[in-house]
C-alpha cells in the first residue's frame, strides 16, 4: 500500500486510541479530585490535575494558555480544547482528517463512524459539556473508540491497512500505558508512604476503575489491591487488553508481518522489548527500580516509532 | 419566458392535458397515496444519511476545507426506454467522432485540411497541446471518460449542450443518488424496472485496464487525485475504492528511466494506468507549469515513451472547447459520414463578424459564454441580468470577441422538485457518462442537475444546484 496511506491509518488509529486513554485519565483524575482532602493531601492545590497534566508532559503548554491549574480549566483542555494539539477534540478531528484523506482505504463504514464522532463532537461546546456532566462525555468517548475499533474489526479485510491501523492503536497504548504508570510510581515512591494506606488503596483503585481492570484484579488475584500487584497486571501480564506485555506482542507481530521475511531492524527492537515485558519477573523491575526501567522503556518505543517511520512510511526511490 | 416541457406533466402543446406523462404514471399514483408529512420526513432523512456518509464538496473561495452538501432531491428524473435508446446511440456516435478528431488533429489533421474546422481556431487555441503532435496513444483513445451535458427544451427536444471530456465529475452522485433513493423508497423500485448503474466502476476499470501499454498483463491502476482539498476529492476517493485501486497524489509517484512507480510500504510498485483527476497544466511540473505541486516530475517523458497511459489524454481538452462545441455536427459527418443522431444547440461565434454583430444586437435574449470557462463562471444569461451587468459585459465581449460564443436562451425543461412551499418545477440538466476504451460502454443513467431556485437555469452544484436520482427504465 501507498506509504502516505499507511501513514494516514496509523495516526487515525493512534488519535483514536489516545482520545480513549486522554478520557481514561481525565476519569482517574477525577476520581481521585473526588476523594476528601483527609485521602488526597493535595487536593487544595488540584493535584489529581496536575499529576494529569505531567503524565501527558502537557504541564507548560497547559500554563502558557491558562495560567495556574484549577480543575475546570484543565478539563477543558484536555476534553475540549482546539488549541492543545492533544486534546480528545482534537484527536477526533484528526482521525477523522486523516481518514478522510484516505477513504479508499478503510470501509465506508469505518469513515462514517469517525465522521459521527467529529459531527458529534463539534456539537459539544462548553454548555453541553457542563450540563451532561463529566461522566457521560467519558462515555462517550468511550464508546465512539469502541464503535470504531468494532467497526475495524468487523468490516476491514486482514491485509495491510488493518496492520496499520493495529500498530497504531496498540503502540499508542503502549506509551500511554507506560506514561500513566510512570506517574503513578514516581508519585507513590515520593510519597513513600505505607502502600497500604487508604490513600494509595483509593488511587489505584481509582486507577484499575479507569482502565476498566478492576474485575480483571479481583479475579486474578482476589486480594487487596497493592501497587506491585497493579503493576504487574498493567505491565506484563499477556491476558489484560491494556497491559504493556499485550501491547508490546501485538506490535511486534504487526511488524514481523508487515516487514516479511529478512533481518529488519524495526522488527529487531520490537522482539526485545516483547520478550523483556512479555518474559519479565515484577520483583526484578521493582529490585532495579521502577521510575528508572519506566522511563527507559519510554525512550525505546519513542525509538521505535522512528524506526516504523524510516522503515515504512517514507521509501526512497530505490528502484530493484 | 415560454413554457418549459415539464418531463413528469403532460404541459405542452394543444392536446397538453396536464396529466401525469406514461412513464411517470406508477410514481404519480405513488406520490398521491403518500400521507402529507412523510416526503418531508424522509427529505430530512436523506439529508442526516448524506452528511454522515460523507458526501459533500468543497467550495473555491470560501473558507479552506470548507465542506457542503450538495442537495439531494427526492422525486427522480425518470426517462422512458425509447427516449434512452436514442441517446445511447446519439452519445455514441458523438463521442467516437471526438476521439477521432482528437486523434486527427494531433496527427494528419485532414478535418483541417478539408477546410471543415478552421486551422487557427484549433492550432492557436491554448487546449491544443503541440507536445501531443505526432504521438501515438493506446487505441487511438484521447476521452475515455466523457461527460456529455444534455438539455431538453421546446416540446422535449434533446440538445447537447457542451461535451466534458477532460476531467469530467459528478458520476459518483449518480451512484450515490441511486443507492439513497433506494435506501429511502424502496417500494418504487419494485414498482418500476429501473435500469441499474452501481457497476459503472466496474466498467471504468475495464476500460481503463483496456488500455495499459502494450504486452502488460495484470497493468496496476491507480487515481490521481490533487488531494482532499480538491472540490471533486469525494468522488476520486469513491472511485478509488470502487474499482479497488490506489488513490494517489503527485507525490507519492516518481518516475524512473521512463517508468512511472509509486511509493509502497513494500518499495516502490509499477503503475500503468492512471486514471488522472488533474488538469493538463498540473500534471508535470518540467513540461507543463513549472510550479505545479500537485503532478510528477517526468510523468510525461514516459507517457510519451509508452510506458504509462492516462486517461483521459493530455490534449483533449481541444475537442471540448466552447469555440470548437460548434463543428462537432460536422466531425460527425465528416469522420462517420453519418447525420448526428443528437443536435447541438444553435450557436453564435462571435469570432465572426455576423454572428458579433448579431449577439450585440439581442443580448437580453441570450446566453454568452466564455470559451474557457467552465462551472458556470463567467457567463451572461441574458434574460436574467441587469441593464448594469449587460453593458459590462458588452465591454469585455468587444474587447475580445473571439473569447465568447453565445447561444438563445433555452427553456430548458423542469421536473417537479421538493422545495420549501412544496412540490414545484425547477429546470434540469442531465449528465450521462460515455466510457471508451476498446469499446464503448454507456450505463443507462447518469446525473441529473437541478436548479433550486426559481426560475433559475444554472445548474452547476458551484452556484446552488442540486441533484436528483435518474431512472431509465427498461420496459
Amino acid at each position: 500500500m501507498l506509504c502516505r496511506t499507511a501513514n494516514d491509518l496509523y495516526w487515525t488509529a493512534r488519535h483514536i486510541e489516545r482520545a480513549e486513554n486522554t478520557a481514561r485519565l481525565v476519569d482517574v483524575s477525577q476520581r481521585i479530585a473526588l476523594l476528601p482532602e483527609r485521602l488526597d493531601p493535595a487536593r487544595h492545590e488540584a493535584g489529581a490535575w496536575r499529576r494529569a497534566l505531567d503524565a501527558l508532559g502537557t504541564v507548560q503548554a497547559y500554563s502558557r494558555l491558562n495560567g495556574p491549574v484549577v480543575a475546570h480549566k484543565v478539563l477543558r483542555y484536555l476534553c475540549l480544547d482546539p488549541a492543545n494539539p492533544s486534546s480528545i477534540y482534537s484527536c477526533i478531528r484528526a482521525a477523522r482528517e486523516s481518514a478522510r484523506a484516505q477513504r479508499g482505504a478503510v470501509t465506508l463504514e469505518m469513515y462514517e463512524d469517525l465522521n459521527t464522532s467529529w459531527i458529534e463532537m463539534r456539537q459539544i461546546g462548553q454548555q453541553r459539556f457542563e450540563d451532561e456532566g463529566l461522566p457521560r462525555f467519558i462515555e462517550w468517548v468511550k464508546t465512539r473508540s469502541a464503535s470504531f475499533r468494532g467497526v475495524t474489526i468487523g468490516t476491514l479485510g486482514r491485509d495491510d491497512p488493518y496492520h496499520f491501523l493495529r500498530l497504531g492503536t496498540f503502540l499508542e497504548r503502549a506509551d500511554w500505558c507506560v506514561r500513566l504508570m510512570d506517574v503513578k510510581y514516581s508519585q507513590a515512591e515520593s510519597e513513600a508512604g505505607d502502600a497500604r494506606s487508604a490513600l494509595g488503596y483509593y488511587q489505584w483503585s481509582a486507577l484499575l476503575n479507569a482502565l476498566s481492570a478492576m474485575e480483571m484484579y479481583r479475579r486474578r488475584y482476589r486480594e487487596t489491591i497493592l501497587p506491585e500487584r497493579v503493576a504487574e497486571l498493567m505491565i506484563l501480564n499477556p491476558d489484560s487488553p491494556r497491559s504493556l506485555a499485550t501491547c508490546t506482542v501485538t506490535v511486534h507481530r504487526t511488524l514481523a508481518a508487515l516487514a516479511g521475511p529478512g533481518n529488519h531492524e524495526v522488527v529487531r527492537q520490537a522482539g526485545a522489548l516483547m520478550a523483556e515485558t512479555r518474559y519479565g519477573r515484577i520483583d526484578d523491575l521493582f529490585a532495579a527500580g521502577m521510575e528508572g526501567w519506566l522511563r527507559r522503556v519510554m525512550t525505546r518505543l519513542f525509538e521505535l516509532a522512528r524506526q516504523i517511520d524510516r522503515h515504512f512510511l517514507l521509501t526512497p526511490e530505490a528502484v530493484k | 419566458m415560454p413554457v418549459s416541457y415539464d418531463e413528469m406533466f403532460d404541459n405542452i402543446g394543444p392536446e397538453a392535458n396536464g396529466a401525469a406523462r406514461p412513464h411517470y404514471g406508477n410514481f404519480d399514483h405513488w406520490l398521491k397515496a403518500m400521507p402529507s408529512g412523510r416526503l418531508e420526513q424522509k427529505r430530512r432523512e436523506a439529508e442526516v444519511l448524506f452528511h454522515r456518509v460523507g458526501i459533500t464538496f468543497a467550495v473555491y473561495g470560501e473558507k479552506e476545507g470548507a465542506e457542503r452538501l450538495i442537495p439531494f432531491d427526492i422525486v427522480p428524473r425518470i426517462i422512458p426506454r425509447d427516449e434512452w435508446k436514442m441517446l445511447d446511440a446519439g452519445l455514441r456516435q458523438r463521442v467516437k467522432a471526438l476521439n477521432l478528431f482528437l486523434h486527427d488533429v494531433y496527427h494528419d489533421q485532414e478535418i483541417l485540411a478539408a477546410g471543415k474546422v478552421p486551422s487557427d481556431l484549433i492550432l492557436h487555441n491554448a487546449e491544443y497541446k503541440p507536445v501531443m503532435r505526432g504521438m501515438d496513444v493506446p487505441g487511438g483513445i484521447y476521452s475515455h471518460i466523457s461527460g456529455v451535458d444534455i438539455v431538453r427544451a421546446g416540446r422535449g427536444e434533446y440538445y447537447v449542450l457542451e461535451d466534458n471530456l477532460r476531467v469530467p465529475s459528478g458520476v459518483s452522485y449518480m451512484i450515490e443518488n441511486r443507492r439513497m433513493m433506494m435506501r429511502l423508497f424502496p417500494e418504487l423500485f419494485a414498482m418500476h424496472s429501473v435500469a441499474p448503474v452501481e457497476h459503472y466502476p466496474d466498467r471504468l476499470l475495464d476500460v481503463l485496464r483496456s488500455v495499459a501499454p502494450d504486452a502488460v498483463d495484470e497493468p496496476t491502476v491507480a487515481v490521481l487525485t490533487p488531494g482532499f482539498h480538491n472540490s471533486a476529492y469525494f468522488e476520486h476517493a469513491f472511485l478509488a475504492q470502487q474499482m479497488g485501486v490506489e488513490l494517489v497524489e503527485g507525490q507519492d509517484l516518481f518516475v524512473r528511466d521512463d517508468t512511472v512507480y509509486m511509493r509502497t510500504t513494500q518499495g516502490p510498485q509499477r503503475v500503468h494506468v492512471i486514471y488522472r483527476r488533474i488538469n493538463d497544466d498540473y500534471l508535470d511540473p518540467t513540461v507543463f507549469k513549472p510550479d505545479s505541486m500537485l503532478g510528477v516530475p517526468g510523468i510525461f517523458a514516459a507517457y510519451r515513451a509508452g510506458r504509462v497511459t492516462l486517461a483521459n489524454a493530455i490534449g483533449a481538452g481541444i475537442a471540448d472547447d466552447k469555440s470548437v462545441y460548434p463543428y462537432v455536427p460536422d466531425m460527425i459527418r465528416f469522420y462517420l459520414g453519418e447525420e448526428p443522431i443528437l443536435y447541438n444547440v444553435q450557436t453564435y461565434k462571435l469570432r465572426d463578424r455576423e454572428d458579433l454583430s448579431y449577439a450585440l444586437d439581442h443580448l437580453p435574449e441570450l446566453v454568452v459564454k466564455e470559451v474557457h470557462g467552465a462551472g458556470g463562471y463567467g457567463m451572461l444569461v441574458g434574460p436574467a441580468a441587469s441593464k448594469a451587468q449587460i453593458a459590462a459585459f458588452r465591454e469585455r465581449i468587444l474587447a475580445e470577441p473571439s473569447k465568447y460564443i453565445a447561444q438563445p436562451t433555452l427553456a430548458l425543461s423542469s421536473c417537479p422538485t421538493y422545495v420549501a412551499s412544496g412540490l414545484a418545477p425547477r429546470h434540469v440538466d442531465f449528465r450521462p457518462y460515455v466510457l471508451s476504451g476498446k469499446e464503448i460502454h454507456i450505463v443507462p443513467g447518469g446525473l441529473t442537475r437541478v436548479a433550486l431556485a426559481e426560475g433559475s437555469l444554472v445548474v452547476n452544484s458551484s452556484q446552488g444546484g442540486g441533484t436528483k436520482d435518474t431512472w431509465v427504465l427498461e420496459e
